[in-house]
């Protein structure tokens, strides 16, 4: 019953919560059963059954076997104690993540109060409910657990996701902040809390300078996670961002050396000189040595992937088991574990991602983000049960002079540093960006379960523990939710949201050479440099080495396949009807995959193939940028089957003109020129409406409007004619490029005109005359009506529709003789 | 970007080179590690030329190479309204070309940040528009795209379909902006400008022109 309420409370959030209700309700009943089974079963008495309502803490495993002894045979039993600990987990889990959908159910909470507030807050709710039965926290949450198990995932999610190029570009700040920044802050946190000690009032005259300094290690690491969210929303410029996700992820590895370092300190009574030097050389040790793990093992796991193409279903395996072995075997030798996963990761990836199957490497990204955001939830959820369920010793003087430090010395940290690396910059950090930098480090997880970690021999570990906490719940908390307001008031130096397009693309590289170029044309040596000289020793030795296939790809290639699959996927995912075409598809674009990768058995057949697929897809590619720029709508299916359909009218017509394709394909190689570029000695009238029509931008506006013909109805017109004014902008094409070399090569004009695209034909060229005065009218925004809406089965659909169609008037193409052409064609396309 | 404190070794220099930085932007230190390389480029002579730049031989794996050595006697880089190309380059073209990869400065106003990016956008466009019409052809950009990505032999075809795709996210990216009778013939910078907007040029694409210990370094790129 307990259960039932902690998780109808932490549900108050959800909005359509009746799903939710029903499983939960199947949890509660289970827990609840489980619950009295547990009661009755149990051979103790009455008061303690009471106690341990959940007796994971004191059984600690399963041996609170109940062992009567019974006569007969038993037609139901029930084990509890065997099952109790992973099923527990288990529910704690499905808690925890019920509480995760809760939150994202009704957006804007998560907008204005980071997760991890509201994680904690349901786990102080539930911790208090625990606290009031008084039963005792779960058993997961020791240090060891946290270490072992839930740290790895979360560090793996960070390294694996790492934005790469971002983060060479800025290798040297991050790692600045990381390592110099963490030791400010713990040294100087740790020496002005002893100061405060030596001040009788406050009573805390017994905490020495080495556990000062060991709790100042504890606080003295910033989490991302919290501070990332916003800044990600944000949008804030890639730099700063790079740096809190960087620092984070690596004064990890600093706090737990620190603290190693110090909790050994502790002990001692006297610290002498040669142990500082010790300290420091330990320090290389565990920093490098993580390093060198981490580039073994993810040098060891890309060299097996090579090798796994015919057990394809363990291939996602092999990532978890050389990340998860660098950090055992770092925490084996007591280096830097966090540092050796990270590095792993980010070794592994690229390599791993080329020589596994495109579904593995969709699985692996999904089970690290899903692993990392299970044990990130759960972590933050343990926080607010343990603050309530633990022991806390208050000292008002000192938990509040420890917020103090913490807030002073983050700031003083970033202001001094930054002033230092500065110079070093090429874009250097605004105040304004010092200012995020600085309130953006939170404390988090690594902070409170080092706390807990805490051996029992330190005085006073429970004032730690608790000011630990009140650090961690203060950042969280008050930083945490102030942070959006304030970055979006100081008005950040902020990024466009990385749409990839492929123009973007290739722009990158284009930048990244030329300046190499020119930086090797000054003599410069710079990231650009070595990433160069990087490049050609990955060309030439670890790609010969790990990969199976070694055609090295430029990212550009990769971002094209990339489009194309992701689009084919999803063609197929929405198959509708008509599938006659789909097969073929499917051969035709795995051949093309394969063969792009080993040119040089191509056919002339499947050259004209690929130059098929190739044209025909441009429109894919349009069609996934608008997924791009709009990530946080969810994909219009309408779009989706609308293009289906055309796509398959157009494959069809592909195939059936293999014959006399093939003929026109002998002298193929420029074909998809065609659209693009007037052909010399081209047919002026022909070639520049298709180019146009093809690189119109046509734009989802158009196709909505088109899929809203599809399915005719009074509230059509009025539909379309908001959503022509709200998303025109829009910049893609979702049009099927004036499909296909080869069906729109002759076919369409083959098949003539049809009555109804004249028809449109007509109208259109009524609105043309006043076309641009429509267009200043009704701005930018009124725009590009299709040039060539589909013709429409349904005279009244099309009145519906005249509207907007007036609207765009001034589409360049009403007014071209040709576009009959075009609008036959279309409609040729259109008819089912 | 002030002047700077560097050493006044050369006076008789000083001169000019506080013109070239009034000019360019640079401070006078950068000036004087850019005119140290640039002697060595050139041989201790006054000007450049093609051949001295082709013979960097850090250059050689670069695949934009043409372009990039292209763009120092391309007349449009030098500030001012002319095209076409120059033979040789003295010291001052140089420095003109190289101002192009000034990094921003802190202090900079909006307006100054939106005109140093246009001008890198310019020099980028530049780069692609080989035959100073003002608009980037389809085989233009394709030829472009090849080059980008000549080490990986992904075959002339899919360069070609990615540089048609790329630039067709060109048109209807821009197509809204064009008027009732064009028809896309090419990038104009005007476009390139639109589809380059999500990039942070004014961040990324800048050089430090710091003075590097070039003697020594020099010695690893043979001469």
């Amino acid at each position: 019953m307990m259960m039932k309420r902690t998780i109808s409370k932490g549900r108050g959030n959800n909005n359509n919560a009746a799903f939710c209700a029903l499983v939960l309700l199947w949890c509660c009943c289970c827990v609840g059963v489980a619950r009295c089974e547990v009661g009755s079963v149990t051979p103790t008495p009455a008061t303690h059954v009471l106690v341990s309502v959940k007796p994971v803490q004191e059984s600690g495993g399963p041996q609170a076997f109940p062992n009567e002894e019974k006569a007969n045979l038993p037609v139901f039993t029930m084990d509890y104690a065997r099952v109790q600990v992973p099923f527990e987990f288990t529910l704690w889990i499905l808690l925890a993540s019920f509480a995760k959908i809760g939150f994202h159910v009704y957006n804007k909470i998560t907008i204005w109060i980071p997760e991890p507030c509201l994680l904690i807050s349901i786990g102080l709710v539930v911790g208090a409910i625990m606290h009031a039965v008084k039963e005792e926290p779960p058993a997961m949450l020791d240090s060891n657990v946290f270490f072992l198990y839930m740290l790895p995932l979360i560090v793996l999610e960070n390294g694996y996701f790492m934005p790469t190029r971002a983060f060479f570009e800025n290798v040297g700040t991050v790692v600045w902040y990381a390592v110099v920044g963490t030791l400010w802050n713990s040294v100087g946190i740790g020496l002005s809390l002893f100061a405060i000690c030596q001040i009788e009032a406050f009573g805390v005259q017994d905490i020495n300078l080495q556990e000062n300094l060991l709790f100042a290690s504890i606080i003295a690491a910033v989490d991302p996670v919290a501070a990332l969210s916003v800044f990600e929303d944000v949008g804030v410029h890639e730099q700063l961002y790079i740096v809190i996700f960087g620092e984070g992820l690596f004064n990890d590895a600093v706090t737990v050396v620190l603290y190693n370092m110090f909790i050994f300190v502790a002990d001692m009574p006297v610290v002498e000189s040669p142990d500082v030097f010790l300290g420091v050389a330990r320090f290389f040790v565990v920093g490098v040595g993580g390093v060198a793990f981490g580039f073994l093992f993810g040098f060891l796991a890309a060299f097996t992937t090579r090798f796994t193409n015919n057990v394809r279903q363990i291939e996602p395996l092999f990532v978890f088991l050389y990340s998860y072995l660098a950090y055992l075997v770092a925490e084996l030798f007591a280096i830097s574990s966090i540092m050796a996963i990270v590095v792993c990761a980010i070794t592994m990836k690229y390599y791993v991602e080329e020589n596994v199957a495109q579904r593995s490497c969709t699985t692996i990204r999904h089970v690290v983000k899903m692993l990392a955001s299970i044990s990130e939830t759960l972590v933050f959820f343990f926080l607010g049960v343990v603050t309530i369920t633990t022991e806390h010793e208050w000292n008002w003087a000192y938990i509040l002079f420890t917020l103090l430090f913490a807030f002073v010395w983050r700031f003083l940290g970033v202001l001094v540093l930054t002033q230092i690396v500065n110079p070093f910059k090429t874009i250097s950090f605004s105040y304004k960006d010092q200012f995020g930098l600085a309130y953006g480090g939170l404390r988090g997880a690594i902070c409170f379960a080092l706390a807990f970690t805490l051996p029992g021999n330190i005085n006073r570990r429970e004032l730690f523990v608790t000011a630990s906490i009140a650090v961690i719940i203060f950042t969280v908390f008050i930083q945490g939710i102030s942070l959006r307001p304030i970055i979006e008031y100081m008005n950040l130096r902020t990024t466009n949201k990385e749409e990839m397009s492929i123009n973007m693309e290739i722009h990158n590289r284009m930048i990244e050479h030329t300046i190499s170029g020119i930086e090797d044309l000054c003599g410069q040596w710079s990231h650009y440099y070595w990433k160069d000289k990087f490049k050609t020793f990955n060309d030439n030795v670890l790609r010969f080495i790990l990969l199976r296939d070694r055609k090295s790809e430029s990212s550009i290639v990769a971002l094209y396949k990339k489009l194309e699959l992701q689009s084919a996927i999803e063609l197929l995912d929405t198959t509708v009807g008509d599938i006659s075409a789909a097969p073929s598809l499917v051969n035709l674009r795995d051949e093309k995959k394969d063969k792009a990768r080993s040119k040089k058995t191509f056919m002339a057949a499947d050259i004209k193939k690929m130059h098929h697929i190739l044209a025909n897809n441009m429109y894919n590619i349009r069609q996934k940028t608008i997924a791009y720029s709009t990530r946080h709508n969810l994909p219009d299916n309408s779009k989706a089957r609308e293009i289906l359909i055309r796509r398959h009218a157009s494959v069809r017509r592909s195939l059936r003109s293999g014959t006399s394709g093939s003929v026109r394909d002998s002298r193929a190689p420029s074909r998809s020129q065609k659209y693009y570029s007037l052909q010399p000695g081209g047919d002026l009238e022909s070639a520049f409406p298709l180019r146009r029509l093809s690189s119109n931008g046509q734009d989802a506006d158009q196709v909505d409007r088109r899929s809203e013909r599809l399915r005719p109805g009074p509230s059509a017109s009025a539909y379309s004619s908001s959503r022509s004014l709200a998303a025109p902008r829009r910049l893609d094409t979702l049009r099927e490029g004036v499909p296909d070399p080869g069906g729109a090569e002759g076919k369409g004009g083959r098949k003539g005109p049809v009555p109804a695209p004249r028809r449109r034909l007509s109208d259109r060229s009524v609105g043309g005359g006043r076309g641009p005065g429509d267009e200043t009218g009704g701005g930018d925004d009124a725009v590009r009506p299709p040039p060539l809406p589909p013709p429409i089965s349904s005279g009244r659909v099309q009145a519906d529709h005249r509207e907007p169609m007036d609207n765009g008037a001034g589409d360049p193409l009403l007014r071209h003789p040709s576009s009959s052409s075009q609008g036959s064609r279309r409609s040729h396309h259109h008819r089912p | 970007m002030g002047a700077s404190q560097c050493s006044q070794t050369h006076p008789q220099k000083y001169k000019q080179y506080e013109d070239f930085a009034d000019r360019t932007g640079f401070s006078l230190e950068q000036i004087n590690n850019l005119h140290k390389r640039f002697r060595q480029l050139s041989d201790n002579t006054e000007t450049i030329s093609r051949e001295n730049l082709e013979n960097i031989p850090a250059l050689a794996n670069n695949p934009l190479r043409k372009q990039i050595i292209g763009a120092f006697f391309d007349k449009r880089n030098q500030h001012e309204e002319e095209v076409g190309s120059i033979q040789e380059i003295g010291f001052q073209q140089f420095l003109m070309v190289m101002s192009h990869f000034r990094p921003p400065g802190l202090k900079m106003t909006e307006e100054e940040k939106e005109a140093m990016r246009k001008e890198k956008l310019r020099f980028l466009f530049n780069m692609h528009d080989t035959d100073n019409d003002g608009t980037i052809t389809v085989d233009e950009y394709r030829k472009v795209v090849e080059e980008l990505m000549s080490n990986n032999d992904i075959g002339q075809e899919a360069a070609k379909a990615i540089a048609d795709a790329a630039m067709l996210e060109v048109a209807s990216i821009n197509m809204p902006h064009m008027g009732p009778d064009d028809f896309y013939e090419g990038i104009t910078f005007e476009h390139f400008e639109q589809i380059l907007k999500g990039l942070e040029m004014e961040s990324r694409m800048n050089v430090r022109f710091l003075d590097v210990d070039t003697s020594t370094m020099r010695c690893g790129k043979g001469k």
